[in-house]
């Protein structure tokens, strides 16, 4: 009767072995490769530190400059751009100017970093039906396991530091430029496509005159996502030691500062806002040929 | 150079993973239904012979399912055949390699599509010298040479308009004006026109005849319209069930029907349209002081002259003006009335 109420579980000593198993593996596969995954790494850090410099030491009046017209570009509303330069400004005047650089250029680069592994990812996966069916997968693990779960690995590897946040931020926030690019280009009208084949457009042309141009939409609407999801892992980017409003909500946590918590986490919510509309309305502006005039 | 005609031969198409494994079956008189039924494949075309004529008009004709756009598109090989050859100017477009088809594609061939397939994202200009952009023609003269096939569709002044903001009509003409600007020789057109308001049918009919006048490209012009099969069709081939049941000149089709599936077909044709004066005209005397029709006219127009002459017979003279025969009020009549026995 005793199978029944306990369960058959593996014998305690074996566990332990088992899991010491992997662990002694991975210590072992650190301490082989830790140093040369981290030189491999090493321009990503340089380049993170020298954007997170430049942030931080333009003048505040020209960096809000730079970024009303970034958002200008990006959206031509000048709704968005007074928007935009009254959240700085309020963010700067209540002391968090430079912990929002800071988080400001930790996710730009990680975005930049997941559309450029993001975008031929999805293209490779769009190709053949055989590539999706293994990236899929993997994607989905990577949205949802707890993110606690691969700093583990990450810490061992590299330890504290920048470069590990960022790549835990990226392996969170990336799914989603991935799977939109695939959608995108497997949506793509076939009677297009069909076409582009009869006027002889070889496989290179038809992706970047017919494919990508037309998934566009979907792969902004991938990238928009992309950036928010970063945004929701710069606490987590903290606890490995990223600066920015993420440390200061960490402290707020550790020591119970409302106000403090409160208006760190508001910066990120106010960043968040900014980029999601200047991304959506730029992605609207790349739909413009869908517009019906009369028909 | 002059366009060349094309050879289809022996063309079989069996859609299924085995496609080739049944070639001998049908064959051998394996039915569609059979093939379908017992084997889980589905035939496409069976044993497609067609000569389509240089520089003329071939309309392949047939209802859906018949397989006419499965072989309009054997022609580009945007469908593989199972087996059968597709010759043009002595080559075999099954047999290219992948960059030859690329080049034949480019070079030799422009597409029509059913339901336009434009680049949404281009504009109406853009649009029109995609063919030429892959090509690799530089952009001035691509615009250049593009722009003039706008402006003879009718679509001046709308060249930087997106294909969404156009009608049916006006998209089609982009379709044919992008087809036109490649200059291949091959005019490929799937059910071209089928999608179109019936007035704007027959005025894209009227420009492609027009152009065609001109132009003297090989056409394979694909339709499930008798009437508009009869209008452009140099020669017509009629499909059904992946076979072609009849071939010939419209005339040819409508006086003799090969069966009773094509005779339906044509009792509602208006044969005053169809059938031209030099099939009804007898080899007698000139008759004097008479109205002159000349050879190739339609019937309809000749019972037109007769009857605005208020004669009752007339003379058919040939390009140089001689009297070739003479034709009758009656029998014009006579034959533009469906005979009972279709």
């Amino acid at each position: 009767m005793g199978i029944l109420t306990e369960f058959p579980e593996m014998g305690r000593a074996d566990l332990r072995d088992f899991k010491k198993g992997i662990d002694e593996t991975f210590r072992l596969f650190t301490r082989e490769y830790g140093e040369s995954i981290e030189n491999f790494f090493y321009p990503l850090l340089k380049f993170l530190g020298w954007f997170e410099r430049l942030i931080v030491a333009t003048p505040w009046p020209l960096m809000i400059l730079i970024l009303s017209g970034l958002v200008w570009a990006g959206s031509r509303s000048w709704g968005l751009v007074f928007g935009t330069i009254f959240t700085l400004l309020v963010v700067g005047y209540l002391g968090m100017w430079e912990d929002t650089m800071f988080t400001l250029a930790l996710i730009s680069v990680a975005t930049m970093l997941c559309i450029i592994i993001g975008i031929p990812l999805g293209i490779l996966m769009s190709k053949s039906d055989r590539t999706q069916s293994v990236i899929t997968p993997i994607l989905d693990i990577m949205q949802t396991i707890p993110s606690f779960v691969y700093l583990i690995p990450i810490l061992m590897l590299l330890g504290i530091g920048k470069v590990p946040g960022l790549i835990a931020v990226c392996i969170y926030a990336i799914p989603p430029v991935v799977r939109l690019t695939n959608l995108g280009i497997r949506l793509v009208d076939k009677d297009v496509l069909e076409a582009a084949d009869a006027f002889g457009a070889s496989p290179r042309q038809k992706l970047w005159t017919v494919q990508m141009p037309l998934a566009l939409p979907n792969i902004f609407a991938g990238v928009n996502q992309t950036i928010m999801m970063a945004l929701a892992m710069v606490v987590v980017a903290a606890l490995i030691g990223v600066h920015g409003l993420g440390q200061e909500v960490l402290k707020a946590v550790n020591n119970q500062y409302l106000a403090l918590g409160m208006m760190n986490g508001l910066a990120i919510v106010a960043i968040a806002i900014v980029f999601d509309r200047v991304s959506q309305k730029f992605g609207k502006r790349l739909q413009k040929h869908s517009e019906v005039i009369h028909g | 150079m002059a366009s060349q005609g094309i050879e289809v031969r022996n063309l079989y198409k069996i859609f299924g993973p085995r496609g080739k494994d049944y070639v001998e079956a049908v064959r051998g008189g394996m039915s569609k239904t059979e093939l379908n039924e017992k084997h889980g494949h589905v035939l496409g075309l069976n044993d497609i012979n067609i000569s389509m004529p240089a520089g003329q008009i071939q309309v392949v004709m047939g209802l859906s399912g018949s397989g006419k756009s499965t072989l309009i598109r054997h022609i580009n090989r945007l469908i593989e055949p199972t087996s059968g050859e597709v010759l043009y100017e002595d080559t075999d477009v099954c047999k290219m390699s992948d960059s030859e088809l690329l080049e034949f594609r480019r070079n030799k061939t422009a597409m029509v599509f059913q339901k336009f397939a434009l680049l949404p994202h281009r504009t109406v200009l853009k649009n029109t010298t995609y063919g030429l952009e892959l090509q690799g023609v530089a952009e001035a003269e691509a615009t250049e040479r593009a722009k003039r096939w706008i402006d003879r569709v009718g679509l001046d002044g709308f060249e930087d308009h997106y294909p969404n903001q156009l009608s049916g009509g006006m998209q089609q003409r982009v379709g044919l004006a992008r087809a036109l600007t490649n200059d291949a020789d091959i005019l490929l057109m799937d059910e071209a026109f089928s999608a179109l308001d019936p007035l704007i049918r027959t005025d894209m009919q009227a420009v492609l005849l027009d152009i065609q006048q001109e132009l003297q490209k090989t056409v394979v012009f694909i339709t499930h319209d008798l009437d508009e099969a009869l209008r452009l069709g140099d020669r017509i081939a009629i499909l059904r069930d992946g076979a072609v049941i009849q071939q010939g000149t419209g005339q040819e089709i409508v006086l003799n029907p090969a069966d009773e599936y094509i005779s339906d077909f044509v009792k509602e044709v208006n044969r005053g349209r169809v059938i031209k004066v030099d099939t009804i005209m007898k080899p007698e005397k000139v008759i004097a002081d008479a109205v002159t029709i000349p050879s190739g006219s339609m019937l309809e127009e000749a019972a037109k002259k007769l009857t605005n002459a208020s004669a009752m017979s007339a003379n058919v003279v040939d390009s140089s003006n001689a009297v070739i025969g003479t034709i009758t009020i009656h029998d014009t009549i006579e034959a533009m009335v469906t005979p009972a026995t279709h």
